[in-house]
């Protein structure tokens, strides 16, 4: 199955926004059995909850949620590529975590303040991604301003993630923000954050030619493959199988 | 089937919404959906021959948008009213306007505070949960400072305000685990939403 082929707006919209849930809460959910602790673990998945509950809402916005999460293709997706890269050591996974909760904070913030068709949802979400933005921040300044080790493991991951964080301020059909204002915030935000943490803002490009970040238009990164074979394959090998 | 007027309708559906809050909450049993403030409405859409509500619609509406318990209390709701002789039921989630914890009645924070689960503190304003790092340990004078929430989080088992946060999320995303520095137990908050 590929999209839908009759995307309107708010369709193409609630299938990024909800694909950018569902494929970061799987992510996550690959933590589970592996975090450092056993608070950490807790933590990871009730974030990854609070993002499948609103990559339900969004997905069954665009058509059948089961349909769309677990028969479509890889170029059908229409998430950022930063959810979808590797959880790689903890310092990877905050750092995704602190460029993404800080950017799904801020925008549903501002849908929640509007009319628009995603103004409920985002309501509700923005109470939760502000839970998940104040764990990402605690754990990037404790890291940071931690051992050698883990200084130079955060640094390291903030670097990596950064050339997918310009993705995020390129204009979505149907999701009426100001894009630039957004990214002036969040820029701002998670510059005081690295600040505190005692890390060096990267200096690599965020958008342009040489960066990444197609993943709104259908490409991803190589790892996507083999995540969606994984999270897929239960429900393509055992079509209409129930508990 | 019979379609009621205003005030029958009135009448059964409060009635009605007594019934379906009266469900106990699946993941917290002490409280029941009214007390946690989930049940929104009830419609009734039809009556039968005896005057008795034949359709009825439920608009509930979840804690968290990804809280599996909705489905659970779904469920339950259909059952009571079945059981109340309500043949049609249908739920439908409501997410406008959020839940919030402000939500939950006075009498189902003591019950929290009974059962060992510290009860989510009133928030002032319609805001998101303020963001401050390292605020993690309260006492009693916590509330002074600008910016910090009202009032302490108190132990639900000596009532210290003395308590410290160990972890933003717990048993479920509706929870925090926090430990108590006075008598050391730890124990669940219902977090501020």
């Amino acid at each position: 199955m590929t999209a839908p082929s009759t995307d309107t707006p708010a369709v193409s919209a609630a299938l990024a926004l909800g694909d950018d849930a569902l494929v970061l809460s799987h992510r996550l959910g690959e933590w589970m059995g592996h975090a450092p602790v056993l608070e950490e673990e807790v933590a990871l998945a009730n974030i990854a909850l609070d993002l499948l509950g609103q990559a339900r809402v969004l997905l069954s916005m665009a058509g059948d949620e089961d349909e769309l999460a677990y028969l479509r293709e890889e170029r059908a997706f229409r998430n950022l590529q930063l959810v979808e890269q590797p959880n790689g050591d903890f310092a990877h996974t905050i750092a995704r975590q602190l460029y993404f909760s800080t950017y799904q904070h801020l925008l549903y913030a501002r849908l929640a303040a509007g009319d628009g068709p995603f103004a409920p949802l985002a309501a509700k979400a923005v109470k939760e991604t502000a839970y998940h933005r104040d764990h990402a921040e605690q754990w990037t300044v404790r890291l940071g301003d931690g051992t050698e080790e883990s200084r130079t493991r955060m640094n390291r991951a903030c670097a990596a993630l950064w050339r997918f964080t310009g993705e995020m301020f390129q204009p979505v059909e149907g999701v009426d923000v100001d894009g630039a204002a957004l990214e002036a915030e969040w820029l701002a935000s998670v510059a005081d954050v690295l600040r505190r943490a005692t890390l060096d803002l990267p200096e690599g490009p965020r958008s342009g030619a040489w960066t990444a970040g197609a993943g709104r238009q259908g490409l991803h990164t190589e790892s996507f493959g083999r995540m969606l074979a994984e999270m897929q394959h239960l429900h393509r090998s055992h079509p209409g199988a129930s508990w | 089937m019979v379609t009621p007027t205003p005030l029958e309708a009135g009448l059964l559906e409060a009635e009605l919404l007594e019934v379906a809050g009266s469900v106990p909450d699946p993941e917290l049993p002490v409280l029941t959906l009214r007390e946690l403030g989930v049940v929104r409405a009830v419609h009734v859409r039809g009556t039968n021959a005896a005057d008795a509500a034949d359709a009825v619609e439920v608009e509930l509406t979840p804690t968290y948008t990804g809280c599996p318990a909705i489905e659970a209390m779904s469920v339950d709701i259909e059952r009571v009213l079945r059981a109340h002789g309500v043949r049609d039921v249908t739920v439908r989630t409501v997410l406008a306007p959020a839940w919030s914890t402000d939500d939950i009645s006075p009498e189902g924070r003591r019950k929290l505070r009974e059962f060992g689960i510290a009860p989510p503190r009133t928030r002032s304003a319609s805001e998101p949960v303020p963001l401050t790092l390292g605020a993690t340990r309260t006492h009693a004078g916590t509330g002074t400072t600008e910016g910090e929430p009202q009032e302490p989080v108190r132990c639900p088992h000596c009532g210290s305000a003395d308590t410290e946060l160990l972890s933003r999320f717990s048993s479920t995303a509706c929870k925090a685990l926090r430990r108590c520095l006075a008598c050391r137990e730890p124990f669940d908050h219902f977090k501020e939403l």
